[in-house]
């Protein structure tokens, strides 16, 4: 099993969230994570699908999602140049002796500190996955009360990505 | 010119060439309705008994005559009625245009009567689907419609209209149909390659889908034949692809097909296949399917490449472009050996050929039908036992004359699909059906006796669901339950109440009466063929399992 990150650009019509999620519980792969947003161009979205498999999943993913009326352009952005990242925010139990500590750690991964209550602190990072595990990782000693992501965005670098 | 749209919608189906659209009138669809009465003059409707067989009838009128087929539904369950005859059509790749109504876009999502989400309902089983928000986007929606619908990978489109939009108004501009030209986009190194590959083959198969109809590939696809000294295999799409008296023509293989044809497939080194996606009931066990052999797959979907069967060679496109491109290089050559051998299998297939108990038997009356009605006459079925006896032993001579749900295998399909062929084709349509599809759709019988559409009902009455009771058979075993139907329905009597001609027959003497009857009846008739529910379908392959292990019929002692 390999992890594979897929672009979209798609009209931004009515029902082409549902459109492209339904294909693929249809064909039976799973979805890791889905991120969807307005690009440049308020009628296009992008989207970028995370998900696990095998290389013929993959292929077969990408040419499904290009049969779809409403997708213009599909790409497999699991390598090559292209600039990815994901934000998350992190909640995490902080008494008195743990907050040095969890604001040394913030410091290493370039967190933020967004909250600090008496007894807790909220993080934000962003970054690429493996450096957001590795942060949630040791934030686990100290209890994680709650964690929001929002998936990941790919763009690629240089040129226009819709030639 | 300023027109609701409702005038936008009828306007636009006749702009684009539809003479016929298939329907049931409701709530919200009154307005495009009120058109209909305006123009019918300039357009058919068919009222159907229910949007299921509309909807299939819808299908069987494309599937006779390549024309895109057109239902209209009211919203809720008019709409959601149709959905079985939309994923047929999806799976069979049939170009339908379905137009639902829904309730205004102002009350939307409150739960109004008849209200139902048609768009999320189909996302699966649809080409592509439109909810129209403004009526100034209609016409072109409706036109991109047509048009998806039979590009590439032909397909169901599905337009959900609310009645807001059905009664605004905007400016309407005659439009025309937007052109699509078939072509081959492989490059001419995948042409050489194939090519290559077709050269230095010793034993190759071509293996005929139902893509290859839709691309009008008969000639090609007999030219290459005769090039390459192969023979063709088909599947259950691709059983009419090519005239059945064609030389090296061996029929359906698979899990019912014969056993020539599925031998071949794994004794060839080299395999073609024309417009055919490698359903599970083609190919069984995946590995050992046509193990020894090099694969050339040609098909207009991208996406059907490497999806079930992994090919060498793959060429998208066109089917019958495609095959243009490679006739124009490919050196033919004479394969003695190989055709010898293929004898030796047509031989012993002969030798181990399905026979039947019965005075009156399935083989008995199909070629009774055959032998009787024109080459160019539509012949339709439900799905079970006797659409696979259909399959194999129906001579069928012309492409498009055998109409049948391959794919989604849905009883009920047939009466529907044979009011839509006799529709198209202003011909008498026969269906084979059994009684237990038969009885899923019946009524429409009494659509085709209202509408005068010349249609001939072959009912195989055997009392049982034969093809589950076949599995329960070999592998449950013997557990018959639920598929005998003990029913005292009387066909023919049925048929007549419903206004039509009917018949009865037991024995071969009293069918070939019965047939005289029933096809010169001035409108539907109905033959009820009394058989033995002990008749099986051989050869079978059982799920999975390669030809290897093909269950052939003991020899007749």
């Amino acid at each position: 099993m390999s992890k594979y990150t897929i672009g979209l650009l798609v009209r931004n019509r009515y029902g082409v969230l549902s459109r492209v999620s339904s294909m693929f519980s249809r064909r039976g792969f799973n979805i890791d994570s889905l991120t969807v947003g307005e690009t440049a161009d308020s009628s296009i979205s992008r989207m970028t699908i995370t998900l696990s498999g095998n290389s013929h999943d993959r292929d077969q993913i990408i040419k499904q999602l290009a049969k779809l009326h409403e997708v213009i352009k599909v790409k497999d952005m699991s390598d090559g140049e292209v600039v990815s990242r994901e934000l998350v925010i992190i909640k995490v139990r902080a008494d008195r002796e743990a907050r040095q500590e969890i604001l040394n750690a913030a410091n290493v991964f370039r967190a933020k500190v967004v909250d600090y209550s008496p007894h807790s602190m909220m993080l934000e990072i962003t970054g690429t996955g493996d450096k957001i595990n590795a942060l949630v990782e040791i934030l686990k000693d100290y209890g994680l009360l709650e964690i929001a992501r929002t998936g990941i965005v790919a763009v690629e670098r240089g040129g226009n990505d819709r030639d | 010119m300023q027109m609701t749209g409702a005038q936008i919608v009828i306007e636009t189906l006749i702009e684009q060439g539809t003479e016929v659209v298939f329907g049931y009138p409701g709530g919200t669809v009154n307005d495009i309705y009120d058109q209909l009465y305006q123009n019918k003059d300039r357009i058919r409707h068919i009222l159907c008994s229910h949007e299921q067989g509309g909807t299939h009838a819808a299908d069987g009128y494309s599937r006779a005559s390549g024309k895109t087929g057109v239902m209209i539904a009211t919203s809720g369950p008019g709409a959601t009625n149709t959905v079985t005859g939309v994923a047929t059509a999806y799976m069979d790749s049939i170009p339908l245009v379905v137009l639902t109504g829904n309730v205004s876009i102002s009350v939307m999502g409150q739960d109004n009567f008849q209200e139902v989400d048609i768009m999320g309902t189909t996302m699966g089983i649809v080409k592509h689907s439109y909810r129209v928000e403004k009526v100034e986007e209609l016409a072109d929606t409706i036109r991109e419609a047509f048009y998806l619908a039979r590009e590439g990978r032909p397909g169901p489109v599905l337009i959900d209209i609310p009645k807001d939009v059905q009664t605004a108004k905007c400016e309407f501009t005659q439009a025309g149909v937007i052109p699509y030209e078939p072509a081959a986009r492989c490059s001419e190194e995948e042409i050489d390659a194939a090519v290559k590959l077709m050269e230095e083959s010793r034993r190759p198969i071509i293996y005929v889908g139902g893509g290859a109809i839709y691309a009008g590939a008969e000639e090609s696809i007999l030219k290459l034949a005769q090039l390459l000294d192969a023979p063709i295999s088909t599947s259950l799409m691709g059983v009419d692809a090519v005239p059945a008296d064609t030389e090296g023509y061996l029929g359906m293989s698979g899990m019912h097909g014969h056993y020539a044809s599925t031998k071949a497939i794994s004794e060839a080194d080299l395999y073609v296949a024309v417009g055919a996606r490698f359903s599970d009931r083609s190919v069984g066990n995946k590995e050992k399917y046509a193990s020894r052999a090099r694969i050339v797959h040609i098909d207009v979907d991208p996406a059907e490449i490497n999806k079930n069967i992994d090919s060498d060679v793959d060429l998208i496109g066109d089917a019958n472009e495609v095959l243009k491109r490679i006739i124009a290089k490919v050196k033919g050559s004479r394969k003695p050996e190989w055709k010898a051998e293929i004898a030796r299998m047509k031989e012993y297939e002969k030798k181990r050929e399905p026979y039947f108990e019965g005075p009156l038997t399935p083989y008995g009356i199909i070629d009774a039908v055959c032998e009787r009605v024109p080459e160019d006459t539509p012949v339709v079925t439900d799905v079970g036992e006797h659409q696979m006896w259909v399959a194999q032993r129906y001579r069928f001579r012309r492409p498009r004359t055998f109409l049948t749900s391959g794919g989604f295998g849905t009883m009920g399909f047939g009466m529907g699909a044979a009011n839509g062929a006799a529709t198209a084709t202003g011909k008498r349509s026969i269906l084979f059906t059994g009684d237990g599809s038969f009885a899923m759709n019946m009524m429409e019988l009494g659509t085709a006796v209202t509408e005068n559409i010349p249609v001939t009902v072959i009912v195989f009455n055997n009392g049982t669901l034969g093809m589950v009771r076949e599995l329960q058979k070999f592998f449950v075993n013997e557990h018959y339950f639920a598929t005998t139907t003990n029913r005292k329905t009387d066909f023919a009597a049925l048929a007549e109440a419903f206004g039509a001609k009917g018949f009865k027959a037991a024995t071969p003497e009293e069918f070939s009466e019965a047939l005289e009857g029933a096809l010169a009846a001035e409108g539907p008739s109905l033959i009820e063929c009394m058989i033995s529910p002990d008749e099986l379908v051989y050869p079978m392959v059982p799920p999975n399992k390669s030809v290897d292990e093909i269950m052939l019929q003991e020899e007749r002692s």
